[in-house]
């Protein structure tokens, strides 16, 4: 009796303490940054799209980011897709597989997937792509700190660096790469915000037409509640 | 419809003026559901421009591109077939092409941009069927002794000569249309675009 | 301007002479007699029907560019996901159309809730109005079906796993349990029978029923005439013209107050639309950007929030009963707490009808369930742990001992007179 009245007197503190912890870096807000989302496009292109498609974001689309067809067609497009095309790979599924043990996932809208109680989709990504740590046991010779026992090898790695776990569980950089490490965080903050607009390209002017629309419901409001008075100041 | 009396007046005032607020409401809601249902960026991509190479298209013969779905007929017209297009002016319904069926460059006798390649969307003007080519003259044809060649649409029986103009007393009402479409080189067609754009 | 009236007016009584067009306008409208005294609590039924036309507008819209398949497509994205995608990019103003649909679904529930709190602050089940009580839960009952239908179709992760838990709760039902599942689904897991099926259901069959349900729902209303926060029948004092004393038309009175309420409701609903559609994850879980995968579960899966408590009551069964497992029990407790609303009206014994003159008893027992409620809700957010368990089982014992001890607790309760008039707090 004893132990079920400390169950119901702790249960409550227990039930709602929370479990495991993931800590993500917060990713830099660049979705008004057009440099930024131009400069994410075309590392997305040079390093995601080879084996990851985004088989729902058009290319012409980038005119959202404030790019013409011909800069879309001379600059990012190397397959000879038209403009109009979303942007598929070459690389059959199965054959992906066999490579990597898994296919590749589209990665359209990987920025809302991957989001969570820890942090959003885009923090998710900037953590993930900067804390990749060679680790001989993997067959790819790499891991990651959020992902663990990742299926993909450290696609920047020639930008990064070598990074090793120590001692203290923390990230080291061992073998420098061809970016200091705040330009690699820059470039990757950049290609995230890339992958958040492409997440939902219509997020930026969503929120400027909520702003419209709440104006013009305030002003409805202020008719619509006069309107009301005048009608009930009979009834008693 | 006057007002009498001060509070009715005012009422009504107040009255109006929301149900215009709420008008436009109703309207600014519509819009977007309407327009859903108009293509999509993907109808629009796949209306993309096509090319085609037409330097294996013998004199006398027709090939058939898609662009949006629709057939577009390529055919290279022999200079027999060109000389016959005049004579038959008289059994037209449009042989000067005045109806805006084609772009300006195509407005001509043989509604073309080269004059023996004629390009042309092959539905009927009439319901939209597709028609079939007679290209053989006369009896052949299956369709009258003085036939030149041409189109026939089996749907409602609309006939057309071989630059796509519709004959005299048929159900449908224009000539065929003539796509947008220009040369890139001598034998490369673009259908779907030309210089304006 | 005489002309055109008269014109209008011979039309009217043409219309009138073969449709009864005016008599329907007056019963349900003009000379519909509502109590004066309606509060806050009273905008909830007209927005429940606000939204439900939302629903089958923007519904109907969607169905023009969804395609139930669950085949993968070139890109290895199943048709059903990647058509959602295309609705959300490539169709004009799709991503609108598609938002206000998902806000909209929850949006259903908590007016839905709200007015079914309404009922039960003010005695809106009680005699003569159980058929509408009863017309209205079955109205929930199918609001459920619909949800659950239609989470499916965007064939996510959640929508995928979220599915196949359900389905199997029918497979606890003892000796046809199992073949009853794999009847449901069309198959032996949740696969593109099953994606289509729900299909059908979402769009055709549950619409269609609820349309009667809610057509029923204000017929016997009309019937019987609205209840009021003070619980009281303003029938029973009438003028000389047989018209309530407490009693206004419907139109205008009500209809400009619920035009205010409707705009105030299309604010909150525009604040999640355009700026957090996700809603933190409540509205659109997070997960379901993940396009289903039958080879793999998610770490956590929850229902959306509208069902949580009722999955809590599911996980908080664990003893198995007279030789069943307890699974069973689990989706028969489930199911009970779902249906025992319906019993109100047999439940409450008490004197008076409006929580304003009720005593604490009841007071007390309605605060106890409300907060069980709330606390279940949030429970069957989280991943489950034996502490969790525990409190989902104490207020699963409050959400039940609610209904069940009523017919004691509210004839026991000291309640006070009712008022002879309609008060306005």
């Amino acid at each position: 009796m004893k132990k079920f009245l400390t169950a119901i007197l702790f249960a409550p503190l227990l039930a709602f303490a929370s479990g495991a912890e993931l800590h993500l870096d917060r990713a830099p807000d660049k979705s008004n940054d057009m440099a930024a989302l131009q400069n994410g496009a075309k590392i997305f292109v040079n390093y995601c799209l080879n084996c990851h498609s985004a088989s729902y974001m058009r290319y012409n689309r980038l005119k959202d980011i404030g790019l013409s067809d011909a800069q879309i067609r001379d600059n990012l497009i190397f397959t000879g897709d038209k403009v109009g095309e979303p942007m598929k790979i070459a690389m059959q599924r199965a054959e992906a597989k066999a490579w990597f043990g898994v296919a590749p996932p589209d990665l359209t809208i990987i920025a809302r997937a991957r989001a969570s109680e820890f942090g959003s989709g885009a923090d998710w990504l900037y953590t993930y792509l900067r804390t990749f740590h060679r680790d001989e046991s993997r067959p790819t010779g790499w891991n990651n700190l959020v992902f663990a026992n990742v299926g993909m090898p450290h696609v920047l790695w020639e930008l990064q660096g070598d990074q090793v776990m120590g001692e203290d569980h923390k990230l080291k950089l061992v073998k420098p790469g061809k970016l200091k490490p705040q330009e690699f965080d820059a470039a990757v903050g950049d290609l995230v915000a890339y992958l958040k607009y492409m997440g939902e390209p219509v997020a930026e002017f969503r929120k400027q037409l909520g702003v419209i629309v709440l104006i013009f419901l305030a002003v409805f409001f202020v008719f619509a509640y006069a309107l009301k008075r005048e009608y009930w100041k009979d009834i008693h | 419809m006057s007002c009498d009396d001060k509070v009715d007046c005012g009422r009504r005032r107040l009255l109006f003026a929301t149900a215009a607020v709420g008008g436009v409401a109703g309207v600014a809601v519509a819009v977007p559901f309407v327009a859903s249902m108009l293509p999509s960026e993907r109808a629009k991509a796949a209306g993309a421009p096509v090319e085609v190479d037409i330097s294996r298209l013998a004199p006398g013969e027709m090939m058939t591109v898609e662009w949006r779905g629709k057939p577009v007929w390529v055919i290279n017209r022999t200079k027999e077939q060109l000389e016959a297009l005049p004579k038959i002016d008289g059994q037209l319904a449009d042989p000067k092409s005045e109806k805006p069926m084609q772009p300006d460059y195509a407005r001509n006798a043989t509604r073309s941009i080269k004059p023996e390649i004629l390009v042309a969307v092959g539905i009927c003007t009439h319901l939209g069927c597709s028609p079939s080519e007679k290209f053989k003259a006369g009896t052949e044809s299956g369709i009258a002794a003085d036939w030149p060649g041409g189109f026939f649409c089996a749907c409602h029986g609309s006939t057309f000569d071989l630059a796509g103009r519709v004959y005299q007393g048929k159900p449908a009402p224009t000539n065929l249309e003539i796509p947008p479409h220009m040369y890139l080189g001598d034998a490369k067609l673009v259908i779907g675009e030309d210089k304006k754009a | 301007m005489s002309k055109v009236n008269a014109i209008l007016q011979g039309t009217l009584n043409w219309v009138d002479e073969r449709f009864p067009l005016t008599s329907l306008w007056k019963d349900h409208l003009a000379e519909y007699y509502a109590p004066k005294n309606f509060n806050f609590w009273y905008f909830f039924g007209s927005l429940a029907m606000l939204v439900l036309v939302l629903q089958i507008v923007t519904g109907i819209l969607l169905t023009m560019h969804f395609k139930p398949d669950a085949s993968l497509n070139a890109s290895g994205v199943p048709v059903a996901f990647a058509s959602v995608e295309y609705i959300m990019r490539d169709v004009s103003w799709g991503w609108l159309i598609r938002y206000m649909h998902s806000t909209g679904a929850s949006a259903f529930f908590v007016v839905v809730y709200l007015h079914m709190f309404r009922g039960m602050l003010y005695g809106s089940y009680r005699k003569p109005r159980e058929l509408i009580w009863i017309f209205g839960m079955i109205i929930f009952l199918a609001l459920m079906a619909e949800a659950f239908f239609g989470y499916l179709l965007p064939w996510g992760q959640m929508s995928f796993w979220g599915a196949q838990v359900i389905v199997n709760m029918f497979s606890a039902i003892p000796l046809i349990g199992p073949d009853l599942s794999i009847w449901l689904r069309g198959d032996y897991v949740v696969g593109d029978a099953t994606l289509n099926r729900f299909f059908a259901f979402h769009v055709v069959a549950v619409p269609l029923v609820l349309l009667g349900l809610v057509a029923a729902h204000i017929i016997a209303l009309h019937e019987v005439g609205s209840n009021n926060p003070d619980g009281i029948e303003i029938k029973k004092k009438k003028d000389a013209n047989g018209i309530p004393l407490d009693g206004i038309p419907f139109h205008p009175y009500y209809s400009v107050k619920d035009i205010v309420g409707v705009i105030v409701f299309l604010m909150v609903f525009s604040v999640i639309v355009f700026f957090m559609p996700e809603f933190g994850g409540y509205f659109m879980e997070y997960n379901n950007f993940f396009p289903a995968d039958p080879l793999v579960t998610p770490p956590h899966i929850a229902p959306l929030w509208y069902f949580t408590p009722y999955y809590s009551i599911l996980r908080a069964v664990t003893y198995p009963l007279f030789g069943i497992e307890a699974k069973f029990w689990g989706v028969l407790a489930m199911g009970a707490a779902t249906l025992i609303f319906a019993l109100l009206p047999w439940l409450d014994r008490s004197p008076v009808k409006s929580i304003r003159y009720r005593g604490p008893l009841y007071k007390g027992f309605l605060a106890a369930f409300v907060i069980s409620f709330l606390i279940l809700g949030y429970l069957g957010m989280l991943a489950p742990t034996p502490a969790r368990a525990i409190v989902a089982q104490i207020c699963s014992v409050i959400y039940f001992a609610f209904f069940l001890l009523m017919p004691i607790y509210s004839s026991l309760d000291k309640c006070q007179p009712e008022p002879d008039r309609v008060t306005s707090k």
